[in-house]
């Protein structure tokens, strides 16, 4: 089937079954490695991007089903040029990234969390990433720097 | 397979193609990408080509009246999180499912039909005495949630329906109660579960309901237990304590899996079950 969605902000269309995981779509048609493959189970978060401005799991969305949707992952989010760089100026600053695998989750995480709630609590951020997961820095760095995100946006 | 996988833009086309395919009805995919995954670079391979239902109107939409709440059965987790006329008791027990990014694709009709004992919607569902919508292209029918599971992972579906709608009964109740077992909080699996709903009107139990999860092959609801102590002062209820475990005990059967023994599934059921009949014996209007 062809298969017709708004990717970073341009129309694209993609001939596939539509079965095909969005996750590899965007890895392998587009190039778009910024989208991570941890567990392909939508357990990890790595894989997260956002449909229709809601956070969900890349690994386990058939292609078929993002179909008039419209999709961005980390690298659309640097090219719109609006919280990318304040939310990874946080994660410097918190130093919340390590081996950096999870990050590009975290970040669109970040990003979803705080259009919904710009000044979320610490229970609502940790809520919020029941869905990601961070084998290296343990969560309190992630924690602070949406915090500090959450400064900074209510600040621009 | 002769049949490609199809996304039909109306409830009509899908049950015209199911009349004459074999399908794998689709709807969020949370489990059926991950039970047919085949790795990194590869679509997963599904036992018959998927009908695509996510994106049909008529299955996505909420309707409330003062009798029931109407859900179309590819309604998200995360819609009936944002709903108003949502029960906050089924939103408590939704936000326990899964994580974020899961509950914002992951359908209520597929939480019922991947008819796992362990899906957490069922015991409320059950409890509230929902009934479903099941739909073909020459016929429809309605049948109570509770007669839909014959075992774990099966139900009385058939080739060529599928379910359109669940209606949940509007019933006065002003205790709730609810706990999910699992080994952690998020994204975790229910090891056992129990939902309590009680009316208490003058003291007496007007209504109660008690369904367990994840510790049988389906979901465990009794009524004629329930009805035993309707109309009783809810402040005795403590006296019949023993012999409310002692009903249920014999229906809670779990298993030994992954997650958890049959052993631990037994023994915190029937500790819910004695925390909810405290709280309720000491239950103010």
């Amino acid at each position: 089937m062809l298969i017709d969605f708004e990717l970073n902000g341009e129309e694209v269309q993609v001939e596939a079954s539509g079965t095909e995981r969005l996750l590899d779509i965007l890895r392998e048609r587009f190039g778009l490695t910024g989208v991570k493959e941890g567990c392909g189970e939508g357990e990890c978060g790595a894989c997260v991007v956002l449909m229709d401005e809601k956070l969900v799991n890349s690994c386990i969305v058939p292609l078929a089903n993002v179909t008039g949707h419209a999709i961005i992952t980390i690298e659309g989010l640097k090219k719109s040029g609006k919280h990318f760089e304040s939310i990874s100026q946080a994660f410097i600053e918190a130093g919340a990234v390590q081996c950096g695998f999870c990050t590009p989750g975290f970040v669109m995480a970040t990003e979803a969390l705080l259009n919904e709630n710009p000044s979320p609590d610490r229970e609502k951020i940790k809520e919020y990433f029941s869905g990601n997961l961070c084998r290296c820095t343990g969560y309190n760095m992630i924690i602070e720097a949406v915090e500090r995100a959450s400064k900074a946006r209510l600040n621009e | 397979m002769n049949s490609k996988a199809f996304r039909p833009a109306s409830l009509k086309a899908a049950l015209e193609y199911l009349a004459k395919n074999e399908c794998l009805i689709f709807s969020g995919g949370t489990d059926l990408m991950v039970q047919y995954a085949r790795g990194t670079g590869l679509a997963p391979t599904f036992p018959r080509p998927p009908l695509f239902l996510a994106q049909i109107p008529e299955l996505r939409q909420i309707e409330v009246s003062a009798k029931s709440i109407v859900i179309g059965a590819a309604v998200t987790l995360s819609e009936l999180l944002s709903h108003p006329d949502i029960p906050l008791i089924f939103k408590d027990i939704i936000s326990q499912m899964a994580s974020l990014p899961s509950r914002n694709t992951a359908t209520i009709g597929g939480n019922i039909c991947n008819a796992s004992p362990a899906g957490d919607t069922l015991p409320y569902l059950i409890a509230n005495d929902a009934s479903i919508r099941l739909q073909s292209l020459s016929n429809e029918r309605v049948v109570l949630l509770s007669d839909f599971f014959t075992a774990a992972k099966e139900t009385i579906l058939k080739k060529d329906e599928v379910l359109t709608k669940i209606t949940i009964p509007r019933t006065n109740f002003n205790h709730h109660y609810y706990q999910k077992i699992g080994q952690r909080k998020g994204m975790s699996l229910t090891k056992a579960s129990m939902l309590g709903l009680a009316l208490i009107e003058n003291g007496k139990v007007k209504e109660l309901r008690i369904a367990f999860g994840a510790v049988a092959p389906l979901i465990v609801r009794d009524l004629a237990i329930e009805k035993q102590y309707l109309g009783l002062r809810n402040d005795k209820l403590l006296d019949y304590e023993e012999e409310i475990c002692r009903q249920y005990s014999p229906l809670i059967k779990p298993i030994d899996d992954a997650r958890s023994t049959a052993a631990y599934r037994k023994a915190v059921s029937l500790r819910m079950l004695r925390d909810f009949i405290k709280q309720l014996s000491k239950a103010q209007e």
